[in-house]
C-alpha cells in the first residue's frame, strides 16, 4: 500500500492540470515501515518529450530530487506521470520502463476522475497497488 | 579506494571503471541507467571509458519514462 496526503493528491492534481496538454511526471520520496510506504514530499520534474502522449523526466532534475531526498531521509519511492486523456492504466510503453521491483508508479488520470494508481513489478508481473489517500484528520 | 555510492560508502580497488562498478554493484537494466559521478552525467555507452577515483560521488538514475 502507498499513502498520500489528500493536499499532495491535489497538488499533484494541479500540477499535471497546469501541464496540459502534455503529460506531467516528477518523483516521489518518502519512509517505508513494512509493506506500507508513505510519500512525504513531491519533486515536480520536467517532461523532456513535452508530449501528450509520451514522458521522460529530466536526468539532470532526477539527480537533484535523489540528493534531496537523502539530505531530508527520505527514500525514493517511485515516480508518477499524468495520462490527459486515457485512463489510470499502465501503457504499453509505459510496462516497458516499469523496471524497479523496488518503485511505485503512479498513474494519474485526468480524463476519468481525476483518479490515481499505482502499479508495482514483481517476478509475477505488474500488479496494481493499493492508493490510500489521507485527509488532514488522518495524518498522523 | 573509497567510492560513495548512493550515499554509501564503499571500498574497491583502484583503477575500476565505471562498467565494472555497474556490474559488481548488480545495478539492474543498465541499458537504461544514467550515472553520475561528481554531478557529472554519465550516458551507459561511456561506462567503458570512465575510470574512478579515490573520493568520488557516484549514483544511479534509471530512465524513467513511458507513455498513455
Amino acid at each position: 500500500m502507498i499513502k498520500i496526503k489528500q493536499t499532495d493528491f491535489e497538488a499533484i492534481v494541479r500540477y499535471a492540470k497546469s501541464n496540459l496538454p502534455e503529460e506531467a511526471c516528477g518523483l516521489i520520496g518518502g519512509t517505508v515501515h513494512g509493506d506500507e510506504k508513505t510519500v512525504e514530499k513531491i519533486y515536480y520534474l520536467e517532461n523532456t518529450d513535452h508530449s501528450n502522449e509520451h514522458f521522460s523526466l529530466d536526468v539532470k532534475q532526477q539527480l537533484t530530487a535523489i540528493k534531496d531526498m537523502r539530505a531530508n531521509n527520505l527514500l525514493p519511492l517511485g515516480n508518477f506521470h499524468s495520462h490527459p486523456e486515457t485512463p489510470a492504466r499502465p501503457s504499453d510503453e509505459d510496462k516497458k520502463f516499469i523496471l524497479d521491483k523496488n518503485a511505485s508508479y503512479m498513474i494519474l488520470s485526468l480524463e476519468y476522475g481525476p483518479t490515481l494508481k499505482a502499479f508495482v513489478i514483481s517476478d509475477e508481473g505488474i500488479t496494481e497497488e493499493q492508493v490510500l489517500i489521507i485527509g488532514k484528520d488522518e495524518i498522523q | 579506494m573509497n567510492l560513495n555510492i548512493s550515499g554509501t560508502q564503499k571500498k574497491y580497488e583502484d583503477g575500476i571503471t565505471l562498467a565494472y562498478l555497474i556490474e559488481k554493484e548488480k545495478i539492474q537494466t543498465p541499458q537504461y541507467v544514467t550515472a553520475s559521478v561528481n554531478d557529472e552525467l554519465i550516458s551507459a555507452s561511456e561506462f567503458e571509458n570512465v575510470t574512478l577515483k579515490d573520493g568520488d560521488n557516484i549514483e544511479f538514475l534509471y530512465f524513467m519514462g513511458g507513455g498513455c
